[in-house]
């Protein structure tokens, strides 16, 4: 009598999402030294041209924003936008991958794995990845005298939610694509305009007043704004709260298209 | 019925599946025995795949009755798919991960712990002969052992029932071999397995038991051998002539052996006694290009039953 003849059913699963987020960090565990190296580069990149490069100018010339050194001011900014294209890069081809190329879902979705534990997998390990690369780019930042204040590490969550009101809603554009073409439209039309004009590199009250309401309806304005909050020590905290509420609502529209958009391309 | 049979693992009584206006299944029963081994022997586009993906659970039955183990693909999907072990079509394994990753990432979408997963994987990556390459990955492999990898990793879960759609197409005839070989020893293990094929040489040599499928219906049942009997002869002649069009050569054959078929590129004459039948052609007169007898085969059962070859 072998023990290996009993049966495996029965046993209720425990987080079944969690083989799921298993399977992609598997695969991230391959690629991880270029996109650490990655992660540390684009930070140092954006410091020295925009913090310490154009930042002196501005000091020299207008005394910083509202009498913020241009550095503190614009850093928080790209934090969150960093996060905005990190989310695009996970949740737009590897989505697209996982459906009609490798096919990754439909394997998982043989098993006991459900839809909700497809989408529900996938989207914490982007949140990991996003996490992440905010750690390091906060941590790089920092030895620059980019931040006055530990409440520097509460961005930490407002940026991963600032990359998920991205990225969740577009694992629905992506599951709803047939080729990739659509992806260079959300790129160039979409994400490009939005760092633009997120009150990044400049406040939202300098552009033309019918603009404003656009740049305060997208996500990346209300992870910039309270990450700036954040970063300069003193926190309007109601505002903070504000802005997480928005996030946390995209976040929940973007899962029910997703969640719909799923079912729709992998249950048929 | 309120005690189901639990050797009755497949029931499926006027099962559909339409997809918009198009009608892929179009109610076909069917039933399958723990340990048997069943076919749906058809061409592409007979319905065969979108029957597979209903048992499988992951395609919504569209009408009729489905019941695998008993149960309600549509109420109780996860707890079927843990005692199924899916074979699809395309290979889907993950190509920039090693073989063993595959196993042991497979292993754990059915809740199994990592120790089980990973004795598991020594196993059964002996069963598919891919124990040197471990630790290769994927991508390199060639298409014979690729399909055997997704024959490996199906079984991870000691399966009760294997599902495998089209599983040799695309290999060569040694691959074919190798993979044939491998599910014998499951089935004599005890596993029942359920294919698709269009390949009757597959038919013959894994099924016990076969429905015939077109146009998402079933047109004939029984065991390989049953069907022959039944829808043709015991031998086959097959001539060929130096033509564009064979049909013209079929008046001059006609009434030898019980049948005549024409082909655009052959004629076959059904008969008892294929040699019997090639002597008279010749006494006729008639001089083909070439002329073979063979045993009759489940094409050309098919043929018979729809007047369409399998393959084109």
């Amino acid at each position: 009598m072998s023990a290996s003849v009993s049966t495996t059913a029965a046993s209720p699963r425990p987080a079944p999402w969690r083989p799921v987020f298993g399977s992609w960090f598997t695969a991230y565990k391959r690629t991880w030294r270029g996109s650490i190296f990655g992660r540390f580069l684009s930070p140092l990149m954006f410091l020295l041209s925009l913090g310490l490069g154009l930042g002196s100018l501005v000091d020299k010339s207008a005394g910083g924003v509202d009498g913020v050194p241009y550095l503190q001011f614009v850093v928080p900014g790209i934090l969150a936008a960093q996060s905005m294209w990190v989310a695009m890069g996970e949740s737009t081809y590897p989505v697209m991958g996982a459906i009609r190329w490798n096919a990754k879902y439909h394997a998982m979705l043989a098993t006991p794995v459900g839809i909700d534990d497809v989408l529900l997998g996938h989207l914490i390990y982007v949140a990991m990845q996003i996490a992440g690369a905010t750690a390091i780019f906060i941590a790089v930042a920092a030895l620059f005298g980019s931040f006055s204040s530990w409440w520097v590490l509460l961005c930490l969550p407002i940026t991963v939610l600032t990359g998920m009101a991205f990225a969740v809603p577009v694992f629905a554009f992506s599951a709803k694509q047939e080729t990739d073409s659509g992806f260079n439209i959300l790129f160039r039309f979409i994400m490009t305009p939005l760092f633009l004009f997120s009150g990044i590199f400049f406040p939202v009250s300098q552009l033309p007043a019918p603009m404003r309401p656009v740049a305060w309806a997208m996500p990346l304005w209300h992870g910039v704004e309270a990450n700036r909050s954040l970063a300069l020590g003193s926190p309007d905290l109601l505002g903070v709260a504000g802005h997480t509420t928005y996030l946390l609502v995209v976040i929940a529209v973007g899962g029910w298209l997703a969640r719909r958009a799923f079912i729709r391309r992998l249950v048929a | 019925m309120t005690d189901p049979d639990p050797d009755l693992l497949l029931q499926a009584t006027g099962l559909s599946k339409r997809f918009g206006g198009f009608t892929a299944v179009d109610g076909i029963d069917f039933a399958v025995k723990r340990g048997e081994s069943f076919g749906f022997l058809g061409p592409n586009g007979a319905g065969k795949s979108s029957t597979m993906k209903m048992v499988g659970c992951v395609s919504p039955v569209s009408g009729g009755e489905l019941r695998v183990f008993g149960q309600d693909p549509a109420t109780h999907g996860p707890q079927i798919r843990a005692r199924l072990g899916v074979v699809p079509q395309k290979d889907t394994l993950d190509e920039e991960l090693s073989v063993e990753e595959n196993l042991w990432i497979y292993g754990r979408y059915f809740g199994l712990s990592q120790r089980e997963v990973r004795a598991r994987t020594t196993e059964l990556l002996d069963f598919a002969q891919l124990t040197d390459r471990a630790k290769s990955p994927v991508e390199p492999l060639s298409g014979g052992m690729k399909r055997r990898l997704t024959i490996a990793r199906s079984l991870i879960s000691r399966p009760e029932i294997l599902l495998l759609d089209e599983p040799t197409t695309g290999l060569d005839p040694q691959a074919r071999h190798v993979l044939w070989d491998r599910l014998f020893r499951l089935k004599r293990s005890g596993v029942t397995l359920v294919l698709t094929t269009h390949y009757m040489d597959e038919a013959e040599q894994l099924c016990d038991r076969l429905v015939v499928m077109d146009h998402g219906k079933i047109v004939a049942h029984g065991s390989p051998r049953s069907l022959i009997t039944q829808y043709s002869t015991r031998e086959v002649l097959e001539l060929r002539f130096d033509t564009d069009d064979h049909a013209e050569h079929g008046e001059a054959i006609a009434g030898i052996g019980e049948r005549i078929e024409v082909l655009p590129d052959r004629l076959l004459v059904y008969t008892k006694d294929g040699d019997a039948a090639a002597a008279e052609v010749h006494l006729r007169g008639v001089r083909p290009l070439s002329a073979l007898v063979r045993r009759s085969t489940l094409e050309d059962v098919f043929l018979h039953l729809t007047g369409r070859t399998l393959v084109d």
